[in-house]
């Protein structure tokens, strides 16, 4: 597919790595994080970990929206599809991550909860619309490519006064997590390949402050594997040249400024929410945001006063570690053991976007790992 | 749950705010709310049925011909 193979061909990957090879010094490691849990599946599934030499780890961030959302919060949603007579809406990542005493939204319909995969937010405007006699929430999760979306529907709920339809908010923010993690110095790392779509919506310039207050080498890169590959030989150029700054790989959708039209959408629905719990980060300020007083009607939380729910977390589920970029996931105890991707114990081996799933599908076979690359040249 | 695909413009439909895309030989209606400008033959990244932003055309060019000087220096 155009936009897609191009950017997929074994030829010039061996090529790009072996920049890699030539521009890597020997005499010192590099510890790059990937903020986006969808580079982490492109490391995994394109094989690039085993292209790049031994000495640059690739430490993987808390970019995987379903996975730094706490249990809490899952569960506060599954009280209100129980207790209330609501259809709850969702994507389907969310669907099977653990909430409380190994509870989830997919258990919850199996005992007959109204729960609902959808595909596009407009899917739970439609299904409010042919149920005028029920209350529809849309459960929101994401960062800020998803957010306008859910924006857009918002404005779309209130000029249509759907009055069955509301949102259950949470929506998170990138800059905001990487500036944490870079605060705390925990995963010590050398330079971050920067988010794609988040980035396509919020521009590379989100980026400067953090770039420039940790003197943090950042490289927003696109999501194929030569692109993963060409931003990873620009984070070493910066590196090894002693320079920090935001270098842009993915020019085809991100510029300077990003998508400004989404921004206006987002500041007109939505506004900052003083705190926001994640999981492995614990509550941070200004990180997330919560529908404006001018579409408080469509509020979930507050139309239903739901009420935030503490949940312990499995304790033996090293999930906040490896958010952090502390932790591998090979690590945790639980790993390919009690926790596989059919029965999940954390959330980080639910989605298609968590770290340890990635390990789990693709890192055991590390041995053969980057043939598929090579089958396709 | 970031992930986009590339999709191409078959038609669009203005005053409902969206288009038909086509992607691999299948085509979707999607919404082209947060889109400032789209052409029929527009290449758009798709993502939860919005089109989340138009592929510029000359910047992949340019992209893939860093990639080709790339194989040329190694050849």
């Amino acid at each position: 597919m155009k936009y897609l193979d191009e950017y997929r061909d074994g030829a010039t990957a061996r090529i790009m790595a072996e920049a890699i090879r030539a521009e890597a010094d020997t005499g010192r490691t590099y510890r790059l994080m990937e903020f986006c849990g969808g580079h982490t599946h492109a490391i995994f599934r394109y094989g690039i970990q085993d292209l790049v030499p031994d000495n640059l780890c690739f430490v993987h961030g808390p970019g995987c929206p379903v996975c730094v959302l706490p249990a809490g919060r899952i569960e506060a949603a599954i009280r209100l599809a129980e207790g209330e007579d609501v259809i709850l809406c969702t994507y389907a990542d969310l669907m099977r991550v653990p909430a409380g005493k190994k509870d989830s939204l997919h258990k919850a319909k199996a005992r007959g909860a109204d729960i609902r995969m959808i595909y596009s937010a407009t899917d739970a405007l439609g299904i409010a619309q042919a149920n005028p006699d029920r209350q529809v929430v849309f459960f929101a999760i994401g960062f800020e490519t998803t957010t306008p979306p859910t924006a857009a529907v918002l404005k779309i709920a209130r000029a249509m006064q759907l009055n069955n339809f509301s949102v259950y908010c949470n929506h998170v923010q990138t800059p905001p997590a990487m500036a944490h993690i870079l605060d705390s110095g925990e995963a010590q790392i050398d330079g971050i390949l920067g988010p794609s779509h988040v980035s396509t919506i919020i521009g590379s310039r989100a980026y400067a402050d953090c770039s420039g207050r940790y003197a943090m080498p950042i490289v927003i890169a696109g999501f194929e594997p030569l692109d993963v590959l060409a931003s990873t030989l620009m984070l070493l150029r910066q590196i090894n040249q002693g320079r920090h700054a935001v270098e842009n790989q993915y020019m085809r959708v991100v510029s300077e400024t990003g998508n400004q039209k989404a921004q206006a959408l987002m500041d007109e629905t939505f506004e900052p929410r003083a705190l926001f719990e994640w999981r492995g980060l614990g509550v941070l300020p200004n990180s997330a945001v919560q529908i404006r007083d001018g579409y408080s009607q469509f509020d979930a939380e507050k139309r239903f006063a739901m009420q935030g729910v503490d949940v312990a977390e499995n304790k033996g589920c090293i999930c906040p570690a490896v958010l952090r970029g502390v932790s591998r996931p090979d690590e945790c105890r639980l790993f390919g053991t009690a926790c596989t991707p059919e029965d999940p114990k954390g959330a980080c081996m639910v989605s298609s976007e968590g770290a340890c799933a990635a390990w789990y599908s693709y890192g055991r076979r590390s041995a053969s790992a980057g043939t598929a690359m090579e089958a396709r040249s | 749950m970031c992930l986009a695909v590339p999709a191409r413009v078959v038609s669009l439909d203005s005053e409902a705010e969206s288009a038909v895309v086509e992607l691999d030989g299948i085509q979707k209606d999607v919404s082209t709310v947060l889109l400032d400008r789209v052409d029929v033959g527009d290449y758009v990244l798709l993502h939860v049925g919005f089109a989340l932003e138009r592929i510029d055309p000359q910047e992949a060019e340019n992209t893939l011909a860093m990639f080709a000087e790339m194989r040329a220096a190694d050849a």
